[in-house]
């Protein structure tokens, strides 16, 4: 029996000739990230069992990006804590305000994941590298911990679900509606324990911003992974800022895979997640009008150029509804200067948005744009969960960039064509 | 390793997510206490006031889904709970749990048969959760000897450190 490109990548990383779903193996690590909430858990958990020296400072990334700039005290410490453990123990890619970004924006960005990684982050979000046909997967602090001092981890080797991707999007319609339909296709544990490939003909037309956020995604319909096949996107996308030798990994013919599903990207549709999870995905003919508070766009599901790009073709000469609050967040500093020189920023704040340092900020009801008792907010984020955004009785719908910017406009959850 | 838990069950539904095990509101501090004090605020208001030390947590599908935040297993544990039992767990808050030596269990049987305040006793090397209240028995999933490893040495840094 073949081996699928996930189960590739690990046995090569784990020393093995081949391995199958269910076996546990102990492999060795390309990278380690961790961030400003999850890093001060390693830390304590490092220290406790008494490590004092780290397996590679140059495999090991720690982000200031989630309740930084520091939002209060608390999170100041924290952040202090990252520091002087990256400081003393040499650790290389520390990003810290002023030249950070949401991690999974950043680490690509920078070059620091590359096809054929096997990659580990104390963030459930670390998903998003299979973009690049990397294996990466989100654990907690203490394989974080363990990784960064031994430079291995244990995985129980995944089973597969295939996504054949064929045909074109439409105008207005991004990778984003894209995964929302598949978790509303197959629910939030759809591929629980499993990898969730993607490949076939039509994976040409979807770009790199559509695959970080539909690979960022996987975790939220419960996978271990999701995985792009590599091809000339990918290439092109690693040529410039990956400088060391990596190895591009292919599915076997005869891999196994525990379900195949066909996806026609002709057939999406502007897709929206109600309440309280990603896997209650509606389309514009199931709903009516939802009056909104705030819209925030940004994120390391959609906090790249192309999504600024796209909600700025839309909010270009107009304004955000009045009563409405919209936040525009670039995801890493690069972007933000991007943006900037593009025009995009005059158009955001032109149309009386917010635009913000990059910080996960309000995504997870940390900072720049919690909801009170009641508000309901269309965000460009991952997660809708029970008061994920601020108060438990807030509200969460999950969409695309242009969504997002047409609902600002207004003031309803909105589809592009309405505007446009 | 011969382990048993018993306990008075808290029982919940599909899908908690650590957001409502411990909301990111809390996350600013690492610290076991201040976590646990907080734990299941968004979902159950009441949970940290009715827990009792061994008392075990009971749900259905995709516990623990969401974020890798180890700190909602931690808040958990420090709480006093001394097993989740759920029909299935995601896959990070398994994982953090063994890491961190929570006990869980799954048990689609048990998750679907238990009710809120009954007591239960588990039994980790077969598997077996016995129902005292309602006097049944079901069979869970023991861990793998892999598994068995770690949770024996207490967590995954000792088990590295040999």
């Amino acid at each position: 029996m073949g081996m699928t490109m996930t189960q590739k990548v690990l046995a090569a990383h784990a020393g093995l000739d081949s391995v199958k779903a269910g076996d546990l193996i102990m492999a060795d690590l390309d990278m380690v990230l961790g961030n400003d909430i999850t890093s001060p858990v390693a830390i304590n958990e490092f220290n406790k069992a008494g490590f004092d020296s780290v397996f590679d400072g140059s495999k090991i990334s720690m982000v200031m990006d989630h309740f930084a700039p520091n939002k209060d005290i608390k999170a100041a410490t924290q952040c202090k804590q990252c520091r002087d453990f990256c400081s003393e123990l040499g650790v290389k890619n520390f990003f810290d305000v002023g030249d950070m970004g949401v991690e999974h924006a950043i680490l690509p960005e920078k070059g620091l994941v590359a096809p054929g990684d096997l990659v580990i982050g104390a963030d459930s979000h670390t998903c998003t590298y299979g973009a690049l046909g990397a294996f990466s997967t989100g654990v907690g602090s203490t394989d974080m911990a363990a990784g960064m001092a031994t430079g291995k981890a244990w995985f129980k080797v995944p089973s597969a679900l295939k996504f054949n991707i064929t045909g074109k999007l439409n105008k207005w319609v991004s990778g984003k509606d894209v995964i929302l339909h598949i978790i509303g296709m197959i629910g939030v544990d759809g591929a629980l324990y499993k990898s969730m490939e993607f490949s076939g003909e039509g994976l040409k037309n979807l770009t790199m911003e559509d695959r970080l956020c539909m690979a960022n995604m996987a975790i939220e319909a419960g996978a271990k992974n999701g995985i792009f096949a590599v091809d000339e996107v990918t290439l092109d996308f690693v040529k410039d800022k990956v400088s060391k030798e990596f190895k591009v990994y292919e599915s076997d013919a005869d891999a196994e895979y525990e379900k195949v599903y066909n996806i026609d990207l002709s057939q999406i549709k502007p897709t929206v997640s109600f309440p309280h999870l990603p896997e209650n995905a509606k389309t514009f003919d199931e709903f009516g009008d939802i009056k909104i508070d705030q819209v925030v766009i940004g994120s390391c599901t959609n906090g790249r150029i192309e999504d600024l790009r796209a909600a700025a073709e839309i909010l270009k000469g107009k304004t955000v509804a009045k009563g409405v609050r919209c936040i525009v967040i670039p995801a890493t500093q690069k972007i933000y200067l991007q943006a900037m020189e593009e025009g995009l920023l005059k158009i955001f704040i032109d149309a009386r948005c917010a635009v913000s340092t990059p910080t996960c900020g309000p995504c997870l009801g940390g900072h720049m744009g919690i909801l009170a008792k009641g508000e309901r907010a269309v965000a460009t984020t991952n997660r809708n969960f029970v008061g994920r955004m601020g108060h438990p009785e807030s509200e969460v719908y999950l969409a695309s960039p242009a969504v997002a910017a047409a609902s600002a406009v207004t003031g309803k959850i909105s589809q592009p064509s309405e505007i446009m | 390793m011969n382990m048993k838990a018993q306990g008075k069950v808290h029982k919940y539904g599909d899908n908690v997510d650590t957001d409502v095990i411990i909301p990111a509101r809390y996350l600013n501090t690492a610290d076991h206490k201040e976590l646990a004090s907080h734990c299941m605020e968004d979902i159950d208001i009441d949970f940290v006031k009715k827990v009792n030390k061994g008392d075990i947590m009971v749900a259905e599908a995709n516990f623990g889904c969401g974020s890798s935040r180890e700190h909602a297993p931690i808040a958990i544990k420090e709480s006093g709970i001394s097993c989740v039992i759920a029909k299935t767990f995601a896959r990070i808050f398994y994982r953090n749990a063994i890491n961190i030596g929570l006990p869980i269990i799954e048990c689609p049987q048990a998750a679907e048969n238990i009710s809120d305040g009954d007591e239960v006793e588990i039994d980790f090397d077969s598997g077996v959760i016995t129902n005292k209240t309602k006097g049944e028995t079901y069979k869970g999933q023991p861990f793998p000897e892999f598994i068995k490893n770690i949770i024996n040495k207490n967590g995954l840094l000792n088990s590295i450190k040999g």
